[in-house]
């Protein structure tokens, strides 16, 4: 027991039809993101540090739903959210709305260390962003051709989805509905096979038992402007404390009812369950008919992660030489 | 087992040398307010419909720090949050960055019982709240002189406050207070109510303009579901204090909590996490039981409070009351 632990995710909620080609590939982003937390841990990178490195690597890469790859909202455009906290003091920073921030997770790390605030949103986020000096680029930067795609399919289908990321063989709805009838499970309402996984997140204990959290997405694909989740919600999509660190993805508004990450780290408190313990306890008991995932690890070194979502894309590894990706 | 109600005005450094014409008019107001919700709950009213009643009624009124009379960003402008729960069903709505609409906590009540969503923030909730016909006023109906005046006093000590005059060296305080004719007062962050009925449904509301010369864009505890309002099937909390502070400690959800996991009463559940779990002169919270019990535990100077049970208990005050 004792020594670093780590995980990421890439989201809960996947189509079990999805192409063995991106299920390759999403592992091989995850196994990527999971050894450079792991060069950073060996090289006694203190646990806030590693969790925004890992993140701001997802959101740089287009495959997942955060930072360049976002999901659009109703009107085209992309608004992320991203929040981050250190377990040692609880200290936190969140961000909401943010549209020309390279890096969210960065931005909010910046929120925790450099505002008197927790959690800034819109043209707040956006000024300070600017007089913080952080890389800012236009809108467009974010949005790739295959979410453009996705989005035309869920106004066609009229209706919010997950961000779509399997390809169809057209792109009309006929095919959405075609491999909608064909396979039962849903996801916010949708058809497994027209929803895709949102959020992405890093959760990290260092040597010295500290934890911390991350968690940074473009959100529901066709959302209103101005929709926040659960991602940028302390106690909701990310918690760290003294017992443990947690990231959490999914259907968003299932994830708030529960206070989810906060949950995991209040039964270890309260109750004196330990963490996968707690973790499957979460899942079971505090999801109602909502569908969700997450990733923790404790101050002890231990890793888990939970869901109850038809898979979630995820990596973990401890010290001991532990490893592991996985979807299912 | 019967009804009970709580609600507050704001959690702060609230000095007890305040001049009656400073605390008079929101005592009053208080009892006003708590008399509304008492009585929609004798007429079987649902809670939820009660808590945003009376939160309706604390934003409207020009001395608490939610609705008209909000404080300021450090532009000037207010930027108003507010959130609401439903604890037997869990659904709740929350609103951050309002402007121009009334009664944030209507909008709120909106997201949740008209949209897929929980939380909708800055324009994307102001054109929500036209699209449902919410009345919406020019953001000038909410700015008050003593408003102004306050973000003045900041701006000049340079500190983001919880709109009441900082623990400061002693001289220095009577010198604003002298300065503002004794204004530097209590007129502090959020409004909230909570609210269970005979059946043990519960509800929280929450409410605020948030920290005077907050950053534009900076949102608080009050709309971050489990921080500054929660409510299940245990209990219903509202809470108020430094946001910041909030957030970190999850107040709202740890009351609930506590109770669940640690199987405290809800006294002592809030009562811990008011004085363990939050640096003290932070924070205060109301909270009610499913079984009709009521907490409004503080750890500040003072916090604009009032309460009723069923079984006719009543309780409006600012201040300790001697036993505490």
């Amino acid at each position: 027991m004792g020594g670093w632990a780590i995980a990421v995710h890439g989201g809960a909620g996947v189509d079990p039809n999805l192409p063995l080609q991106r299920q390759e590939e999403a592992k091989r982003l995850l196994t990527r993101c999971l050894n450079l937390g792991i060069s950073a841990l060996r090289s006694n990178l203190p646990a806030i540090d590693v969790v925004e490195l890992v993140v701001r690597e997802l959101e740089s890469d287009p495959l997942f739903n955060s930072g360049r790859g976002s999901a659009l909202t109703e009107k085209g455009t992309v608004e992320m959210e991203a929040s981050i906290m250190d377990g040692t003091k609880r200290r936190c920073g969140a961000v909401s709305g943010v549209t020309t921030v390279k890096n969210p997770v960065s931005l909010a790390r910046l929120v925790m260390d450099k505002s008197p605030h927790s959690y800034l949103a819109f043209s707040g986020a956006e000024d300070f962003a600017r007089q913080q000096g952080v890389q800012m680029v236009e809108n467009d930067y974010f949005i790739t051709e295959e979410n453009v795609g996705m989005l035309k399919l869920a106004k066609e289908a009229n209706s919010i989805m997950f961000d779509y990321r399997i390809p169809l063989p057209s792109t009309c709805s006929a095919g959405a509905a075609a491999a909608a009838a064909h396979n039962p499970i849903r996801m916010n309402g949708l058809p497994i096979s027209v929803y895709a996984p949102e959020t992405v997140g890093c959760t990290v204990v260092d040597r010295q038992g500290r934890c911390a959290a991350a968690t940074s997405t473009g959100g529901l694909m066709n959302k209103k402007i101005g929709r926040s989740g659960d991602s940028p919600l302390i106690g909701s999509g990310t918690y760290a404390g003294k017992l443990c660190g947690v990231s959490c993805t999914g259907e968003g508004e299932a994830i708030i009812r529960a206070t989810l990450a906060r949950d995991v780290a209040a039964v270890m408190e309260y109750k004196g369950l330990g963490l996968q313990a707690a973790v499957d306890f979460v899942i079971k008991e505090r999801l109602d008919e909502g569908k969700a995932g997450l990733i923790a690890v404790s101050n002890k070194g231990e890793v888990a992660c939970g869901f109850n979502a038809n898979g979630m894309f995820r990596g973990c590894a401890t010290e001991d030489g532990f490893m592991e990706v996985g979807i299912w | 087992m019967g009804w009970a109600i709580a609600l507050h005005g704001g959690a702060g450094d609230i000095p007890r040398s305040l001049s009656p014409d400073r605390h008079l008019p929101r005592e009053a107001a208080l009892r006003h307010c708590l008399q509304l919700g008492v009585s929609a709950l004798q007429s079987h009213a649902h809670p939820l419909d009660v808590v945003e009643l009376v939160v309706r009624e604390l934003e409207n009124h020009p001395q608490f720090n939610a609705g008209k009379g909000s404080v300021l960003t450090t532009d000037g402008t207010v930027e108003m949050e507010a959130c609401i729960m439903d604890g037997k069903t869990m659904r709740c709505g929350a609103v951050s960055g309002l402007t121009t609409v009334v009664n944030a906590v209507s909008v709120a009540r909106l997201v949740m019982d008209k949209t897929p969503h929980i939380y909708l923030g800055f324009q994307g909730a102001e054109a929500f709240a036209r699209e449902h016909g919410l009345e919406t006023v020019d953001p000038s109906h909410f700015i008050t002189p003593g408003n102004i005046e306050r973000l003045k006093q900041a701006k000049e000590a340079n500190r983001v406050q919880i709109d009441y005059t900082q623990p400061i060296k002693q001289d220095e305080k009577s010198e604003v207070l002298a300065a503002n004719g004794g204004s530097g007062d209590s007129q502090i962050g959020t409004v909230g109510c909570v609210a269970v009925d005979r059946d043990g449904n519960l509800a929280t509301a929450t409410s605020t303009g948030g920290l005077v010369n907050k950053m534009v864009g900076r949102i608080g505890d009050t709309p971050v579901i489990g921080a500054g309002t929660y409510a299940n099937s245990y209990c219903a909390v509202s809470a108020t204090g430094r946001g910041e502070a909030v957030i970190r400690a999850t107040v709202a959800r740890d009351v609930a909590a506590l109770m669940e996991y640690k199987g405290l009463s809800l006294q002592e559940a809030a009562a811990y996490v008011v004085g363990e779990r939050v640096p003290q002169g932070t924070a205060g919270l109301v909270a009610v039981s499913a079984s009709g019990e009521v907490t409004m535990p503080f750890n500040t100077t003072g916090m604009f409070r009032a309460c009723a049970t069923e079984d006719g208990y009543t309780e409006i005050g600012i201040w300790p009351t001697e036993q505490e």
